[in-house]
């Protein structure tokens, strides 16, 4: 079944209910959307929480003259909905006019049918959720005897739908469902550390709770005994759900909103060699494995499939409406909004890497000699796509003879994302769909700075 | 902020009706049942690449429902606050209660409440700001290329009514400023940035000034340009007055909170009245703290905000307690029952967190230091709670070279353990200072204070590229 029907049609007719108020003068685009959510937790054999909501809200964008005016609201009633488009109209006078701003209008491009909606999740009765967090719990909590508590297991599902119509021409909608199972174990006793395991799927069939218990245990175990180790410069391998947090500040950088704005690390190279030759990254949001895949972007034009970084050389930046007419191009696709609370801006949804040929093990064998990094933190504060700034700190374990081998913890790796981009050395085949801006696969990067005791 | 934002007079919802939806929320059987409700209007604006780019307003209304049945929470909200949508989500939120439990719903006593009047102020007063900051920012250097300025405010009404009988309401006014700046120089683009919020209206401008909030943040980015990288390996570090109490917060405070301590998930559980920390240091948690980012005069369970000492002179004093875990303690909440939103069940959360004065003079620390890093701005961190290990970005800082402040450095993560560094903790000043934060946790954001006095730590990891 295609993601845009009639189940989300009532959406649709009241965002056009709304923009048919739209006068002469004025652009109107409402974003109307609707999420029911089930989320469970289980502690020690217990329920611990079992939340269901359902929220709706509305986003009303108005521009006149150049100048763009937004208002939102939590709830979809009627009187709620006027206040918010007198809000929206007021707030209009206020900006500086700019020939840039303005909204979508329809370009011709066909939007791809996806069928990101599995009516599993609405058939999946609250008892078996709760069911499943339960057994994930039970599993982790008596699958090693070295697992000292398991923190916490959480079943969550949701099936969002949202329509946008403006004054403009554009009418769209698009629903999606979405499953996550994830749990996290502390391991060891004076001497702890801690591992999470997560699965995520469009539905309860796609979920594997025996892996995402496996994955959480042999995380927190592994790293039992992990000391700080001396400085060095190193080849470091990532886990591919690490890799893909950095896949995501790149792709943060290659936002036209931030390269125009003087923002991105890529701002003018256009053309350039930016990677080594190996590395190809494409943002495709029509591929449907991808929990990032949309039929439209948040103006409501059809999604497209753009080529960001083509065998290493810089080839496009990705826009919405506004920052394109800012560069003088036209948008890509690829607006994106944080749901009816936020105005769009631009950014990629469903970036890749060109896969290689290795599985993570076969990555490690042919790295040999490093640091296998199991998970980073920081990345917030110590990741910059504007400077290319890169600090974070890590968890892992040693590589040598290129299998792994004594934990690691309380330690950093460095460098900047330019040089990091230049030194990759092997791209694993092991791709992972999560959702969130960037798949995940195996990396390798040669000369990262290892900071640990002097 | 607009006086048709917030609805007027009058309770959010009326005593006979909360009493109602309270006995609905129990009818099945259960120990306790919440009733929160929130009316909430906020605006903002924005300027960026010299433009005003837009103002925005939000309106967010509903209730929130729990229901607590042994060690099990229910949970549903609702937007529609009539008598139907309220009972309808009090049904959901009992779904949990499986056997007919000891619970009945006390008589509702009003309790003491909050209400505050706010000013309407016109919003080309709040653009003027946007625009004054940005010329002082552009103007502070030639390097500075771009400029961002926000400013937003909120007005939130809130309402709690329990089983317990506990009906009280808080009206909170935040505002908020901040400037992000980039520089650019033959060596790349630097950022940097600066903000203030508190718990107050528009007033707030009173007492702040937005040309020099702009200017710290262009200095901020300009500095930088200049900077060389990081060193790494151990260093002792100064962390400058009111810049670095975020590191508290999230190295210590979070795993003095009890959800953590009960499940045997901090590097603090079954430590107090121990010495935990270096004897010159007392920790505190204040929601009762003046103004400050953090600051409300009841939680979001309805318990009065108030102050809390977690460690003194070194010695794990108390943990932080929400309703719900201080209930299966038999023990009485600290006020940090705190939620986004109606839409978000309450967790233990820190208020305004800070390491109080000693006595050192912060000049003397650094004369007394041969060689490190001086902190002047920390920026966001992270912690694992279980462990203690903590990662912060350093936003702006230099080394100490014999006892002096010398080169710029870029930004780099410095890494440690929470209960390390405490004990690291080897000289404190007298010139306190806040700053406001905010604080994530399990996927809820809400504002938190933290501060601290000039202090430095004897070693920390410095995750630069420069070899120590």
């Amino acid at each position: 079944m295609p993601d845009g029907t009639e189940q989300d049609s009532d959406l649709l007719e009241l965002a056009k209910r709304v923009v048919a108020q739209a006068k002469p003068d004025e652009q109107m685009e409402v974003y109307v959307s609707r999420l029911d959510e089930v989320d469970v937790r289980a502690f020690d054999g217990d329920i611990e929480s079992l939340s269901s909501a359902s929220a709706s809200g509305v986003g009303i964008r108005v521009v006149c003259g150049g100048r763009q005016g937004f208002a939102h609201a939590g709830a979809l009633d009627e009187s709620l909905i006027a206040a918010t488009l007198d809000d929206a109209r007021d707030n209009v006078r206020y900006a500086t006019p700019d020939e840039h701003v303005g909204l979508a209008v329809p370009d011709g491009v066909e939007a791809v049918e996806l069928d990101l909606w599995d009516p599993g999740v609405a058939s999946f009765a609250t008892p078996d959720k709760v069911q499943m967090a339960l057994d994930l719990e039970k599993r982790v909590r008596h699958g090693d005897p070295r697992i000292r508590q398991v923190v916490s297991a959480d079943y969550g599902d949701m099936m969002g739908e949202s329509a946008i119509a403006t004054s403009t021409g554009i009418l769209a909608t698009s629903r999606r469902t979405l499953c996550s199972l994830s749990v996290s174990a502390i391991a060891g006793d004076e001497d702890r550390h801690t591992g999470t395991g997560f699965g995520f799927a469009r539905g309860p069939s796609g979920i594997d709770p025996e892996s995402i218990a496996d994955d959480a245990i042999d995380r927190a175990t592994r790293l039992i005994g992990a000391k700080k180790v001396g400085s060095s410069v190193c080849t470091v391998v990532l886990d591919r759900r690490v890799s893909a947090t950095l896949l995501a500040v790149v792709a943060g950088a290659l936002s036209g909103e931030s390269v125009i704005k003087n923002r991105s690390m890529f701002a003018g190279r256009i053309g350039e060699a930016v990677a080594v030759p190996e590395l190809t990254l494409v943002d495709d949001p029509t591929d449907a494995r991808s929990l990032g895949a949309a039929r439209n972007d948040a103006e409501g034009l059809a999604c497209r499939r753009n080529l960001l970084i083509d065998g290493g050389i810089l080839n496009r930046f990705v826009f919405d409406t506004t920052s394109a007419r800012r560069a003088g191009t036209s948008s890509t696709g690829s607006a994106v909004r944080g749901g009816y609370a936020t105005t769009p801006t631009s950014g990629c949804r469903a970036v890749a890497l060109a896969p290689g040929y290795l599985d993570q093990a076969g990555v490690l064998r042919a790295v040999g000699e490093g640091l296998f990094v199991q998970s980073v933190t920081g990345v917030h504060s110590g990741v910059s796509s504007v400077s290319g700034d890169f600090s974070v700190g890590v968890e892992g374990l040693m590589l040598r003879g290129g299998a792994l081998a004594e934990p690691v913890h309380e330690v950093t790796i460095a460098s900047t994302l330019q040089r990091m981009l230049k030194s990759l050395v092997v791209i694993g085949g092991d791709v992972e769909w999560l959702p969130g801006v960037a798949a995940a696969q195996t990396l390798a990067i040669a000369g990262m700075s290892l900071s640990g005791s002097s | 902020m607009d006086e048709s934002g917030v609805g007027s007079q009058g309770a959010l919802v009326e005593p006979d009706l909360a009493r109602k939806v309270l006995d609905v929320a129990l009818a099945k059987g259960g120990d306790f049942a919440e009733l929160f409700a929130e009316d909430r209007y906020a605006t903002g604006a924005s300027l960026d690449d010299g433009r005003i780019e837009e103002l925005s307003s939000a309106r967010d209304r509903g209730a929130g429902i729990r229901v607590v049945v042994g060690e099990t929470t229910g949970f549903a909200h609702t937007a529609d606050l009539t008598e139907s949508g309220l009972v309808d989500a009090a049904r959901a939120a009992s779904a949990v209660a499986r056997t007919g439990g000891s619970g009945g719903v006390a008589p509702l006593a009003p309790g003491p409440s909050r209400s505050v009047t706010v000013v309407p102020v016109d919003k080309s007063r709040k653009i003027e700001l946007l625009g004054r900051a940005d010329d002082a920012a552009r103007s502070t250097s030639g390097s500075v290329r771009q400029v961002s300025v926000s400013y937003g405010d909120s007005h939130r009404r809130i309402l709690v009514a329990t089983s317990d009988g506990v009906m009280v309401g808080d009206d909170q006014v935040r505002t908020r400023f901040g400037v992000a700046c980039v520089a650019v120089g033959d060596t790349g683009m630097q950022t940097g940035h600066e903000s203030v919020a508190r718990t107050v209206g528009f007033e707030l401008f009173d007492q702040e000034d937005v040309e020099e909030l702009a200017r710290v943040a262009a200095r901020r980015a300009v500095v930088k340009l200049s900077a060389r990288p990081a060193p790494s390996g151990d260093q002792p570090i100064v962390i400058a007055s009111g810049s670095g109490g975020i590191l508290f917060h999230e190295a210590c405070g979070h795993g003095l909170e009890a959800d953590h301590i009960v499940k045997d998930a901090s590097a603090f559980t079954g430590h107090l009245g121990e010495l935990v920390a270096s004897p010159l240091v007392t920790l505190v948690d204040d929601g009762t703290f003046g103004s400050e980012w953090g600051s409300s005069f009841i939680d979001d369970e309805g318990h009065p905000a108030q102050r809390n000492v977690l460690i003194e002179n070194g010695v794990l004093t108390s943990y932080m307690w929400d309703g719900l875990r201080a209930r299966k303690e038999m023990r009485a909440s600290s006020g940090n029952g705190r939620r986004q939103s109606y839409r978000h069940l309450p967790m233990v959360r820190m208020t305004n967190t800070f390491i109080v004065d000693g006595a050192g003079d912060p000049e003397q620390i650094i004369a007394d230091t041969p060689s490190g890093v001086y902190v002047a701005k920390l920026g966001g961190g992270q912690v694992n709670t279980a462990t203690g290990d903590f990662v912060f970005g350093m936003t702006e800082a230099y080394l100490i070279e014999k006892g002096r402040i010398a080169e710029p450095l870029r930004d780099a993560n410095l890494i440690g353990n929470g209960p390390e560094v405490l004990r690291r903790i080897d000289a404190i000043a007298g010139d306190f200072d806040m700053s406001p934060g905010t604080c994530g946790k399990d996927g809820q954001s809400v504002p938190v204070g933290c501060g601290q006095p000039t202090l430095r730590v004897s070693a920390v990891t410095i995750g630069g590229t420069a070899g120590a």
